[in-house]
């Protein structure tokens, strides 16, 4: 890990203007679990880290106009503890329970959840995000892929966009708020995540001079069911092998609509649209939920080792559906 | 390799024999283009690219921002800069690159080698140390950063002669083993038992998933957390 | 004369008693300081620079870039130009500096160069590995195995395997050196304290630093986890004792963790095609392997099968297939969890297709255990009712129908764990303090409360009247701490020095109690008549008789106070979700003997450590090795995984003890208990799910592999 400058400011707008334009100038400094791994292990370098968590305005959870809106300096524990966050949008605190480990709680932001890098074994080994060997073919797919992508695989990214964030945003039409030079925007979570497509893309629209300053979830939002499962092989602290985070809009036990979006399958979040189209109209039940987990899960391309993935997806999403109207404990033991 | 095999294996450390071994073939490797991969690789044919990269040490600071926001919003290092840190109740200054670790800091600089590095990844808890309180990973805990805050480590609990209840309940159940593990899984307990005085068997493995032991002393960490629970009843805090 | 003998259980203060571990206050509360922690005046830090390539030539090595780093102040070349490595992470330069990220970085700022050589490093059968990177090592028939399996009733075949897996200590190999003239001092991570001296002397030799062991002084107060790999110098030793040279400083050089896994150990993988066969009341008439394991780049020695029961008719291959991986080191119970599980896995399937239950087979077949057939019979009666085993076996399959299934296995052992070669020397001063010293160390099993236990037990005192000192070659050599052997060797050559000593004792004071030794005792704090506490004097007063001299005694390890030769019994029940293949730990049981127990405290801790280890390796936990680019993929605490507190389920552990056992004297235990887990546990899932999982860990993907639920190579069902 190289030597590197620090700085701590207490504007969005002060951040900014430490931020350079390019990835290797500078460097947002959340809860830092993440971005000093990768410093340590030489896989990303920075000159400069910038941290964010002494300005004030990030770190507020509020009600704007009936939107829930959390800034990006909130630790996932100030948010697993928000009681109006438990009970309007509960996949969230449920995504985080799957994080076992109090110390990631404390340590680590919302800013942080999201953006976190991917933990592509060859990517955090030296090999690039893309893993490519020197004739440009995909180490992933000539190598051990077992946890790797098994939608959105067919361009040189394989690996797995690894916040368990990210899929509950899609469900909840989530957006993401940054900030650069030019002043705030906002992007929808599911335009948020992006596919690289070559050497040099990154894996989130955003620019190196841009922060992000929180994520909200609009009031039409409010009021659906949530549903969140992960497929996590250890009780501990952990890696989700899949995920499925679900909300539902219900007319009685109908489902007026969904939205169904899987994680850890693809280089992003992956929607599962036509599956969520099939559930409208219907009462979720083992049948149902089964059936759109089926739905979800066709069109996949796994890789030389992780078909069985496809299946654990299958299964995330018929759990989530499940756990969105209380069903989920009765199905896992029936 | 016999059934009662009771030596240990000597390490070794001789060589195979590869006199059979194919001719070398491109093994079409690619260019290990971060320091950690080629430490001290300058790839045949690719040794012009790495050795740039290598040269490339010195940290060029980025132009500073003109605006007077900027100036003031104080950039330091990349060399050594005065660090505050208020430890166990006392506040001590060291002079400390930004990188340096909290973890780092206490082993390296401050002689607190209570707190262990392991994974140096925020995965195994050997690190723990509270933060106003709560329980954090410490390796990867800029010492900067911890700044203006109340850190308490391993010796800041308790001591062999004047043991907190935690650390008196891991030896009671025997929680422990190589203990290279313990001080931080002490620390992570004395946090959860602070958050949560009533707890259960279910409840306690459900929070400690943040911590990993090889020996494997989870039993006694189990009956130790509960034990301490029922000791700090009476007490008042665990720390 | 006191009597040597182990005294007889109703004459035991302190063995066999559940006692806390002396240095738990020190470890609980942080204060312990393991070789990590040793912090010396004006210390510089050590890093290396590694090989990237599973191997390569070095064609080029160039150190001024680094010498020129800030703050570095001494390098040294480990591997010179011209020589081959052989694994990813093989060590080439070290570097000192004046802190550790300089150092880091001065390591970084080497450059090699490299022509890279063809590899081997997955874990790859013989015949895809290719006759260059295999070895034969055993071919051996016992009996007549054709005509065996022929005349036989029913013959099960199936493959069953385990990976190749890492000690990951959670202390990384390592030490802090420091030359003081011509006298070094060494702070190793090590399990062989008394072994050190030897290994500079000839590693120092090698790079032309002549030393004499005498010169070499090693101290190993407290090292954070081992499990077989850390018995040697190695080259970071050798290496930091030669920047320490080279600086005039003491230097510390960890092993970082990426460091740790890639090179500082591996257990060699084991995959076996097994046949085995019996007569239709479950006789076990014929056995057939055909085993295969990656060993790193060396091959020696072959595994024992079948395991523990020794079938008449046995046709037996074993190949070795060579890596790249880096060496393999001694983990815990060398080969016989690899064994247990090929063997163990084969004889449960065999009961499965006799519509046995288990326990039944076994115990049918249980002479073929030879002289530790009855021990095997009580365990399997105490561990059947401590899992209720009865009530909770169901043939093959045939559990509940729901997503969930449960299902028991279970699985035996065996191990020698004779003691060590070992000597002590026990001092009995005139104001009736006592300490014994030993050069031995505590991986963290409980060897100083042993020794202390042990001390005390023969003076008649409290363990508060010891001191035990360990850990520093200063004190009588003892043998290294691997196989199970420790705690016979201190146990036993403690027991001949205190007792030694103790008659020193007696013979100064029999006098003023009008009689001779060999009628006195120590007892209760007290040299009294034997038997009779009414003529007694306190020990203070007995040992002040002793003048201004101390006694001291010493003894060496004695084969009439211990033995060799342990069974034991493991069963696993197991929750498998069978649309996702996870497998959670329900309950484990292990029932042990090891002879006489000293202190059950620890001796329970031994046992449940190595079962949760188990636990570790049979779900959890594998070293990935990627063929195309040669590298360890996960050299993390991230995906090399290891079971948290959240993943054991609840562990039962009965060591047997008393008539039958006690008289056996002290057997080691650290290694029996952790051979079980894997087989029991992979037993249990096949109970459950109805089909066997061939391969741990019981991940997943392999488990919805096994249940029909992906296609082989991807291919979906």
């Amino acid at each position: 890990m190289d030597a590197f400058e620090y700085a701590s400011p207490s504007t969005v707008k002060e951040a900014i203007a430490l931020l350079g334009s390019d990835w290797e100038d500078a460097s947002v400094f959340g809860g830092g679990t993440d971005l000093i791994s990768l410093l340590k292990d030489d896989v990303e370098e920075t000159k400069r880290l910038v941290n964010i968590k002494r300005i004030g305005a990030l770190h507020a959870i509020q009600n704007d106009h009936g939107s829930l809106r959390i800034g990006a300096a909130v630790t996932i524990e100030q948010l697993m503890s928000a009681s109006d966050v438990r009970r309007d949008f509960p996949s969230i605190p449920d995504a985080a329970e799957g994080i076992r480990s109090p110390q990631l709680h404390n340590m680590s932001t919302v800013g942080g959840w999201i953006c976190q890098r991917p933990r592509c074994w060859y990517y955090r080994n030296g090999f690039g995000l893309l893993a490519l060997d020197a004739s440009g073919k995909s180490l992933v797919e000539q190598g051990d892929n077992r946890y790797h992508a098994i939608f959105g695989n067919s361009g040189p990214a394989k690996f797995i966009s690894p916040s368990s964030l990210g899929p509950v945003l899609l469900a909840l039409d989530g957006r993401i708020h940054i900030e650069g030079p030019n002043g705030p925007r906002d992007i929808a979570a599911r335009e948020f995540f992006v596919t690289p497509q070559k050497q040099g893309d990154r894996e989130l629209a955003l620019a190196p001079n841009e922060i992000v300053t929180g994520v909200s979830i609009p009031a039409a939002s409010r009021g659906m069911r949530n549903g969140w499962y992960e497929v996590r092989p250890k009780e501990g602290l952990d890696w989700p092998l899949t995920s499925a985070a679900v909300a539902l809009k219900m007319n009685g036990a109908t489902v007026e609509s969904a939205r169904i979006a899987m994680g850890h399958v693809a280089p992003t979040p992956w929607p599962a649209d036509d599956a969520a189209k099939w559930l409208e109209g219907k009462t979720i039940n083992e049948d149902t939920a089964a059936k759109a987990g089926d739905a979800a899960v066709q069109g996949a391309t796994p890789l030389s080792r992780n078909a069985y993935k496809v299946q654990l997806a299958r299964v995330a999403v018929k759990r989530a559906l499940l756990a969105a109207v209380g069903q989920l404990a009765t199905a896992a033991s029936a | 390799m016999s059934s009662h095999d009771d030596k240990p294996r000597p390490n070794g450390e001789e060589k195979p024999n590869r006199s059979h071994a194919k001719d070398a073939q491109d093994k079409n490797l690619p260019d290990l283009s971060r320091r950690r991969f080629i430490k001290g690789a300058g790839i045949a044919g690719m040794a012009a690219s790495a050795g740039a990269l290598l040269a490339d040490r010195v940290v060029e600071a980025l132009p500073r921002p003109q605006t007077g926001a900027a100036g003031a919003a104080g950039v330091l290092g990349p060399g050594e800069v005065p660090v505050t840190l208020r430890i166990n109740g006392k506040t001590q200054t060291l002079n400390l690159e930004p990188r340096v670790m909290l973890l780092d800091a206490l082993r390296n600089h401050l002689d607190l080698t209570g707190a262990k590095k392991v994974c140096d990844r925020a995965t195994c808890g050997a690190c723990t140390v509270h933060i106003d309180g709560r329980a954090v990973y410490s390796c990867t805990t800029l010492a900067i950063d911890a700044q203006g805050r109340e850190i308490t480590t391993i010796e800041g609990i308790g001591s062999a002669e004047h043991l907190s209840p935690m650390s008196q309940a891991f030896w009671n159940n025997d929680a422990q083993q190589c203990g290279f593990c313990t001080p931080g899984f002490v620390m992570a307990c004395t946090a959860y038992l602070n958050h949560e005085p009533h707890p259960t068997r279910e409840g306690l493995e459900k929070s400690l998933g943040g911590n990993i032991c090889r020996c494997g002393t989870y039993m006694g960490i189990k009956d130790a957390v509960l034990e301490a629970a029922n000791a700090t009843k009476s007490k008042g805090a665990v720390a | 004369m006191a009597d040597y003998h182990w005294p007889p259980a109703d004459h035991r203060a302190l063995i066999g008693k559940r006692i806390k571990r002396i240095d738990g206050p020190q470890k609980s509360s942080g204060q312990a300081k393991y070789s990590y922690d040793i912090n010396r005046p004006g210390m510089l830090w050590g890093k290396m620079a590694t090989c990237p390539y599973a191997h390569a030539k070095i064609t080029k090595i160039d150190t001024s870039a680094a010498e020129a780093m800030p703050g570095v102040k001494g390098v040294v070349t480990i591997v010179p130009e011209g020589q081959e490595v052989f694994w990813a992470g093989q060590e080439i330069v070290a570097v000192a500096a004046d802190t550790e990220e300089r150092a880091e970085a001065g390591a970084d700022a080497v450059k090699i160069e490299y022509q890279q050589l063809p590899y081997l490093v997955a874990d790859t059968d013989p015949q895809q590995a290719g006759a260059q990177y295999t070895k034969q090592l055993e071919n051996k028939v016992a009996g007549n195995p054709d005509q065996a399996f022929q005349q036989a009733d029913v013959v099960s075949e199936g493959d069953y395997g385990v990976p190749v897996i890492t000690h990951c200590c959670h202390e990384t190999h390592g030490q802090v050196t420091e030359w003081d003239g011509d006298d070094l001092h060494v702070w190793p991570s090590t399990q062989a304290v008394s072994d050190m001296a030897g290994e500079y002397v000839e590693g120092l030799g090698q790079m032309g630093i002549k030393i004499a062991a005498n010169n070499v002084h090693v101290d190993t107060q407290y090292m954070g986890g081992g499990f077989g790999s850390k018995f040697a110098a190695d080259t970071w030793g050798i290496a930091c004792a030669q920047l320490s040279k080279k600086t005039g400083r003491p230097v510390k050089m960890m092993l970082e963790r990426d460091q740790e896994l890639m090179v500082a150990g591996c257990r060699p993988s084991m995959h076996a095609h097994v046949k085995v066969a019996a007569k239709r009341d479950g006789t076990l008439v014929a056995w057939d392997s055909d085993t295969w394991g990656t060993q790193g780049p060396q091959a020696e020695g072959s595994p024992t099968l079948p395991y523990v029961l020794e079938v008449p008719n046995v046709r037996a291959k074993y190949t070795a297939v060579l890596t790249n991986i880096g060496p393999a080191r001694a983990w815990r119970a060398p080969n016989h969890p690899q064994m247990a599980l090929i063997s163990n896995g084969a004889m449960e399937d065999l009961a499965a297709k006799l519509n046995m239950d288990p326990v039944d087979f076994y115990l049918k077949n249980i002479d073929l255990a030879g002289s530790h057939a009855k021990i095997y019979r009580d365990e399997f009666a105490k561990a059947s009712e401590l899992m209720d085993w009865k009530s909770k076996w169901h043939p093959r399959g045939q559990g509940s129908s729901g997503v969930l299934k449960r299902g028991v296995g279970l699985s035996i052992h065996t191990w020698g764990g004779r003691g060590n070669m070992s000597n002590c020397q026990v001092v009995i001063h005139p104001d009736g303090s006592v300490e014994t010293n030993i050069g031995s160390q505590d991986l963290g099993t409980g060897t100083r409360t042993v020794i202390n236990i042990v001390t005390a037990e023969t003076l008649g005192l409290p363990l508060s009247g010891v001191k035990v000192n360990l850990g520093d070659n200063k004190y009588p050599p003892a043998g290294a701490s691997g196989g199970s052997t420790t705690v016979s060797g201190v146990s036993t050559s403690t027991r001949m020095a205190a007792t030694s000593a103790l008659n020193e004792l007696l013979a100064k004071v029999a006098p003023s109690f009008g009689t001779t030794p060999d009628k006195l005792e120590a007892w209760d704090g007290k040299i009294q008549v034997i038997g009779d506490s009414s003529k007694s004097i306190p020990w203070k007063q007995a040992c002040a008789k002793l003048g201004t001299a101390s006694v001291t005694g010493t003894g060496r390890t004695n084969n009439a106070l211990m033995s060799s030769g342990v069974g034991g019994v493991q069963m696993s029940e197991v929750e498998v979700d069978t649309e996702t293949g996870i497998v959670r730990m329900i309950k484990h049981v292990a029932v042990q003997d090891c002879g006489l127990v000293i202190d059950v405290k620890t001796a329970e801790s031994q046992v449940f450590g190595a079962c949760i280890m188990g636990v570790c390796y049979a779900i959890y936990e594998e070293k990935i090795m990627d063929q195309p680019t040669g590298r360890c993929l996960n050299a993390n605490m991230e995906f090399y995984k290891l079971a948290s507190i959240a993943d054991i389920g609840e562990i039962v552990v009965h060591m047997m003890q008393g008539p039958g056992y006690d008289e056996r004297g002290t057997i080691g235990l650290g290694e029996p208990p952790v051979i079980s887990p894997g087989a029991a546990i992979s037993n249990a899932v096949a109970n459950a799910i109805g089909v066997r999982v061939p391969e741990l860990p019981l991940t997943p993907d392999r488990v919805l592999t096994a249940l029909g639920k992906v296609g082989k190579e991807g291919g979906m069902v």
